[in-house]
């Protein structure tokens, strides 16, 4: 661990479908920081989460990776996104050591991964039978099981009971002591210490976007 | 980047092994097909055997399609395909990796068990091997240009009848050669090893191309 990551993003818009969704947004994170991002419904926190990812491409702007080495973006992040991700056939440690595999840098095995987030009963039962909220923690024990610096939260507490959410803010404190980074879109708080928060508001009439507008509209 | 993909391999293998479906689904469907038609040609063998190696190959042909519409949309609706499209390898590994697993599952034992279904169409020992060998030569190149339509129609509910249609007219050349292959080995002026090569081609050509087609489809639908 001791991670000495840097994330910057500079002047980031995103368009999808045609429509701007967000524009003109700006952060830098230093190693150990965390972000929360929030913003109403369909302000783009996903599609944020998604170009950091690399999974989107954004319209303008530019997602830096500071002090990563040779290291590809990929090989730097975590990306828990609102879907799990899981599939219900396969046990909880079948998805985690698929995961392990595919992600590679592995870290903890799969069976120590769910200990800490208290499901260790669940490593040979298939995810199908878990409950919802069961099924994100398992999701979340992905974080556990490989070396990543940058871990990107999409709704990170969505059906997790209030000691697995304490959990979740132990780990990602635990994460952020070692030097990685944390974003999370949310619209409860995470408790998380000192973070930084970005909130993503609608390209309004009044913001000065009139010519994207235009494009839109051509 | 041999081990990802031997773990994805292995993954969409268990998958197929507890799920069941489409596998012995395609299997059961081919051979439905193949018992119809000679209900409804009549008791002809002559005519069965001589047409039997080309209703092998169409039978083929349609129950590559089933089950083709899930390669991609079963990962998309559950979000492992945002897993593995952020992983630290390449897509088209990805792909590469659910197609090989898709015909394993699906193109072999159609390839296999096709021998034993030529019984119905009256075809006799040669002629079964080579519709075999033929398939076994011609089946990925429909699971690979099958990927490509399953890739376009990963974010379509029922897009298995547009993946039908996207995908059929490709699959045509493989399906000329397959069944000349196959009718060339019980006599006729073409030396058997010459559209047996063609079709062998065309499933490499078909390899390359429809996993980078694939992989660009699913980037594209993003």
């Amino acid at each position: 661990m001791g991670w000495r990551v840097r994330l910057s993003v500079d002047d980031l818009a995103c368009r999808r479908s045609g429509r701007r969704i967000f524009s003109g947004l700006s952060f830098a994170l230093a190693p150990g920081e965390a972000l929360t991002v929030t913003g109403r419904n369909g302000a783009g926190k996903s599609s944020l989460l998604a170009i950091l990812s690399g999974r989107l491409r954004p319209d303008a702007g530019r997602v830096t990776l500071g002090d990563v080495g040779e290291a590809t973006l990929p090989e730097c992040l975590h990306a828990i996104a609102h879907r799990d991700g899981l599939k219900g056939a396969l046990s909880a440690g079948e998805n985690l050591a698929f995961a392990r595999a595919l992600l590679g840098a592995p870290r903890m095995e799969p069976g120590a991964a769910l200990e800490r987030l208290g499901l260790a009963h669940a490593l040979n039962l298939p995810v199908a039978y878990l409950s919802a909220g069961q099924r994100r923690r398992v999701a979340l024990a992905r974080l556990l099981v490989c070396h990543r610096p940058l871990w990107l939260l999409d709704e990170p507490t969505a059906a997790l009971d209030v000691a697995s959410q304490a959990l979740l803010a132990g780990l990602m404190a635990e994460h952020r002591a070692g030097g990685g980074l944390v974003v999370a879109a949310t619209h409860q708080p995470l408790g998380l210490d000192g973070a930084r928060t970005l909130h993503i508001e609608p390209a309004a009439p009044a913001a000065p976007v009139a010519d994207a507008d235009e494009e839109t509209w051509a | 980047m041999i081990r990802t993909l031997a773990a994805l391999v292995a993954r969409d293998l268990t998958l197929a092994a507890r799920v069941g479906g489409s596998g012995a689904l395609s299997l059961v469907f081919f051979l439905m097909i193949v018992a119809l038609v000679p209900f409804a040609l009549g008791p002809d063998l002559n005519l069965l055997a001589r047409i039997g190696p080309a209703i092998l190959w169409l039978a083929a042909v349609l129950s590559t399609l089933i089950g083709l519409d899930r390669l991609f949309q079963a990962d998309e609706e559950d979000g492992s395909l945002d897993l593995m499209s952020a992983a630290p390898v390449p897509l088209e590994l990805v792909v590469l990796a659910k197609v090989i697993a898709h015909w394993l599952t699906t193109g072999l034992p159609l390839a296999l068990a096709s021998p034993l279904f030529g019984l119905l169409v009256a075809l006799d020992g040669t002629a079964m091997a080579a519709t075999g060998l033929t398939l076994l030569a011609g089946t990925p190149a429909l699971t690979f240009v099958g990927a490509v339509g399953a890739a376009l129609t990963a974010s379509i509910r029922r897009g298995g009848l547009i993946l039908a249609v996207l995908v059929l007219p490709l699959m045509i050349p493989t399906l000329i050669f397959g069944v000349s292959a196959a009718q060339s080995a019980s006599g006729g002026t073409v030396p058997f090893a010459t559209p047996l090569t063609v079709l062998a081609g065309l499933s490499l050509i078909a390899a390359v191309v429809g996993t980078f087609a694939a992989a660009a489809a699913l980037r594209w639908s993003e």
